[in-house]
């Protein structure tokens, strides 16, 4: 659906269009978009020359102020932009580059941040030069994150952190780390943490690569051993962490609301298409296997009703990009979504669904069955399901709150 | 459980035991981390044979106990607990019951013994595409002098790798998609023309890959009639759902203990989870779920034991399948989610009863397959 109507905006489009097409390197032209980027020399210096070249345009956070590496521009023109990368077979590699950076640490900075702090630390982000992780989770503070335990200790001009975080998304490649930690141990657990900025190129910070199910994984865990945060780098106002971190996880389900799936997109077959090549069809074409031919068909609609709402959201919200509880819904859905697609693509696809490794399977086989398996994550990072209808019920419906206990 | 005899209720102890004492989940994950290529537990196959469970289902003239498929289906079930990775499936219950339901006299006799002492292997080679369907077979058996010559692929075969004979199915006249003109051979895997390779699948079990290119076996290896392979294959693939049935339930229990301990034991917001009733009521139908699951695997044994007729057979079997595949599934997937992060991990079990879930679930029919399959045996 074009968001682009009217006169101005055709303009705006035209002029993005014909920068897209001087600019674009053409080696980048449907390269997937893998964190770990291009290993293949040529590649990472064209992705290099991408990424500076968008950064001067303000576009890797195109809605932030320009003094702050931004464009200044409404999030109608962002889409454009976004859309106009899309379809000359590229994408936006800043988002992907600085970790957490445009999606989360930049639009909390906006917020909460000094004048000081948004000058230190945006433009890095919107250049996409420094990749940023967060700090979040603890092994005994998942989706309870208020008991977490990692402390902060003041030490005149900084805090000396001690603890261990865990899911520290890209820790391993990270410059720089946002971490929610205890610096008032005697007040009740949301009123003692605070949000503190500090660089992982230090002595007191050390992470580990976590392996899961669906094999290596971007995740960490992170251990602050008297890391050092400056006390000019707290974030927000002290002992108000948790509010801090509110928005930023409100920021974090807003980027996660819509249902990617493997072979999700307009690239790839549709799952019908791959169904019917798998599992067989009749002489008149209907999926051979009905039982599996009734399922897809409530999966397909439940898809549709979900880029339904996603659409009606946004256009009822007028380009408003403000989050709100409606995330906890959208995020809920999409994952919905994503999970039953994973399990159906495997199911179809027989044991060719669950190849691991090998030369036996072909490479999107074995991408499928990976997807699958780091999928069933969906529904528990970000605030888990059961965490997000907690949302649901307390902040849309005004019912009790049952999980608070001190 | 179902009401069990003195001996039975022995045996189904001894096993349970055995798996808990013995072979905990970190000698299956051991095993992964090998890479080996049979992907069997080598000392624990061989503590099988020795305890006698590959003797269950075969007559004791030829060196078995002859105890039935319930029994059997006891045994399955304290391995599919711990993920015990063996050929006892696929070699004392498919293999034995394919001897025992198409083999001749002299057939039991040479093979049998070995089926009891571990020397022979078997292992049905049935599929050649990625979903079961055994109507479809392919694979051509060409006579030729007093014997045949057999051409085609099997796919996905279970423990292919540690089989030392194939009992497989090919046509030996008819189009695939006719269940006439199927018959079943006795093929050694050492036959010359006989091609296998392994497979990693997310289970990190045995499967590999047949390619019989030209492979000349005598008369003496047919099984049963020839042509006529298709009622004897059907009823042997209802034993081997049965039978997985039973291993998929101790499967889906042990990671249903594992949830539950879990919702007893992690704290969160200052108290343990399952005092959460969104949580608490999700297990509390995952049981009731369990309760239905494991009449129907005991049903389906038991109709064997009875000598039920065919039909009555695979009905059993394919609600067997699909209902404790069903909720193989929904234990499986909820195991990760109750766990939160920590599931997520390599480090930690449950992804192991995931995959082990799905693999299972996909072999010899999957729920899709055995529900279409209930509604034609039930003539609808």
């Amino acid at each position: 659906m074009s968001t682009a109507t009217g006169a101005a905006n055709d303009a705006f489009r035209e002029s993005v269009r014909s920068w897209v097409e001087a600019n674009f390197p053409q080696e980048l032209k449907d390269q997937p978009a893998s964190m770990e980027g291009a290993s293949d020399g040529d590649l990472a210096q064209a992705l290099d020359r991408w990424r500076d070249a968008l950064a001067g345009q303000g576009w890797g956070a195109p809605t932030w102020p320009k003094a702050y590496g931004g464009a200044g521009l409404s999030p109608a023109e962002a889409r454009v932009i976004s859309q106009e990368i899309g379809r000359a077979g590229g994408y936006n590699p800043i988002p992907l580059m600085a970790g957490m950076g445009v999606t989360m640490v930049g639009p909390t900075l906006l917020e909460y941040g000094t004048d000081e702090q948004k000058a230190k630390h945006l433009p890095g982000i919107a250049s996409g030069k420094i990749r940023w992780c967060l700090g979040l989770s603890e092994p005994n503070a998942g989706s309870d994150l208020a008991g977490l335990a990692t402390k902060a200790e003041d030490k005149g001009d900084h805090f000396a952190l001690n603890g261990q975080k865990i899911w520290t998304s890209g820790a391993d490649v990270s410059q720089w780390c946002g971490a929610l930690v205890r610096t008032e141990p005697q007040a009740p657990k949301r009123d003692g943490l605070s949000f503190v900025l500090l660089p992982m190129d230090q002595d007191g910070v050390e992470t580990r690569p976590i392996k899961l199910i669906s094999g290596a994984s971007p995740f960490c865990e992170t251990y602050f051993n008297d890391a050092r945060a400056e006390k000019s780098d707290l974030l927000g106002p002290l002992n108000k962490g948790w509010s801090v971190v509110k928005r930023l996880l409100q920021h974090e389900r807003a980027s996660q609301t819509s249902a990617r799936g493997p072979g999700a997109g307009g690239k790839s077959e549709s799952l019908q298409a791959l169904a019917k090549r798998y599992a067989g069809e009749t002489a008149d074409g209907k999926l051979e296997d009905a039982d599996l031919r009734a399922r897809l068909t409530r999966h397909l609609m439940d898809a549709e009703a979900h880029r339904l709402t996603a659409e009606r959201i946004t256009a009822e919200a007028k380009g408003n990009a403000e989050v709100s509880a409606a995330a906890s819904i959208m995020k809920n859905s999409a994952t919905n979504v994503s999970q039953a697609r994973s399990e159906l693509m495997i199911e179809l696809m027989g044991y060719r669904g669950l190849g691991w490794e090998g030369d036996s399977f072909r490479p999107q086989e074995i991408d499928t069955v990976r997807e699958w398996l780091w999928g069933k994550a969906i529904s528990i990072y970000g605030g888990s399901a059961e965490v997000q209808n907690n949302i649901i019920s307390k902040n849309i419906l005004g019912l009790p709150e049952t999980t608070q206990k001190g | 459980m179902a009401a069990l005899t003195e001996e039975q209720t022995l045996i189904r102890d001894q096993a349970e035991a055995w798996v808990r004492d013995e072979y905990p989940v970190t000698k299956f994950r051991a095993m992964r981390d090998s890479k080996a290529n049979a992907a069997i537990m080598a000392d624990a196959w061989q503590g099988m044979v020795e305890m006698g469970w590959t003797g269950i289902l075969v007559p004791e003239a030829h060196g078995g106990s002859d105890l039935g498929y319930l029994t059997f289906g006891l045994v399955l079930e304290a391995l599919g607990k711990n993920l015990t990775a063996s050929p006892l499936l696929a070699s004392a219950l498919v293999g034995a019951s394919a001897l025992r339901l198409a083999g001749s006299e002299a057939q039991q006799a040479a093979v049998l013994p070995g089926v009891v002492d571990g020397s022979i292997i078997l292992t049905l080679a049935v599929d050649e595409g990625a979903r079961h369907n055994p109507a479809q077979i392919a694979c051509a058996a060409k006579a030729e002098g007093e014997g045949f010559v057999l051409t085609g692929e099997k796919r996905f075969v279970l423990e292919g790798m540690s089989a030392t004979h194939f009992i497989v199915p090919a046509r030996t006249s008819g189009a695939p998609g006719e269940e006439a003109g199927l018959t079943l051979f006795l093929v050694s895997a050492d036959s010359a023309g006989l091609g296998r390779k392994a497979l990693s699948l997310v289970d990190s079990r045995g499967y590999a890959d047949l390619t019989l290119s030209g492979v000349t076996v005598g008369a003496d290896a047919v099984l049963g009639t020839v042509g006529d392979a298709y009622p004897v294959l059907d009823a042997l693939l209802d034993r081997a759902r049965a039978g997985l049935a039973a291993e998929m339930m101790g499967t889906a229990r042990q990671a249903f203990t594992m949830l539950v301990d879990y919702l007893k034991t992690r704290e969160q917001f200052g108290r343990v989870i399952g005092s959460f009733q969104a949580l608490g009521h999700r297990a509390a139908q995952m049981f009731t779920d369990q309760q239905l699951a494991q009449s129907c695997a005991e049903a389906a044994l038991a109709s064997l034991d009875n000598d039920a007729p065919a039909s009555t057979v695979a009905e059993m079997a394919s609600l067997a399948k699909a209902r404790v595949g069903d909720h193989l599934h929904l234990v499986s997937r909820e195991l990760i989610q109750m766990h939160g992060g920590i599931g997520m991990t390599d480090e930690y079990d449950a992804g192991f009863y995931l995959k082990r879930a799905r693999a299972l679930e996909a072999t010899y029919g999957n729920q899709a397959f055995h529900r279409e399959r209930y509604a034609t045996l039930l003539g609808y």
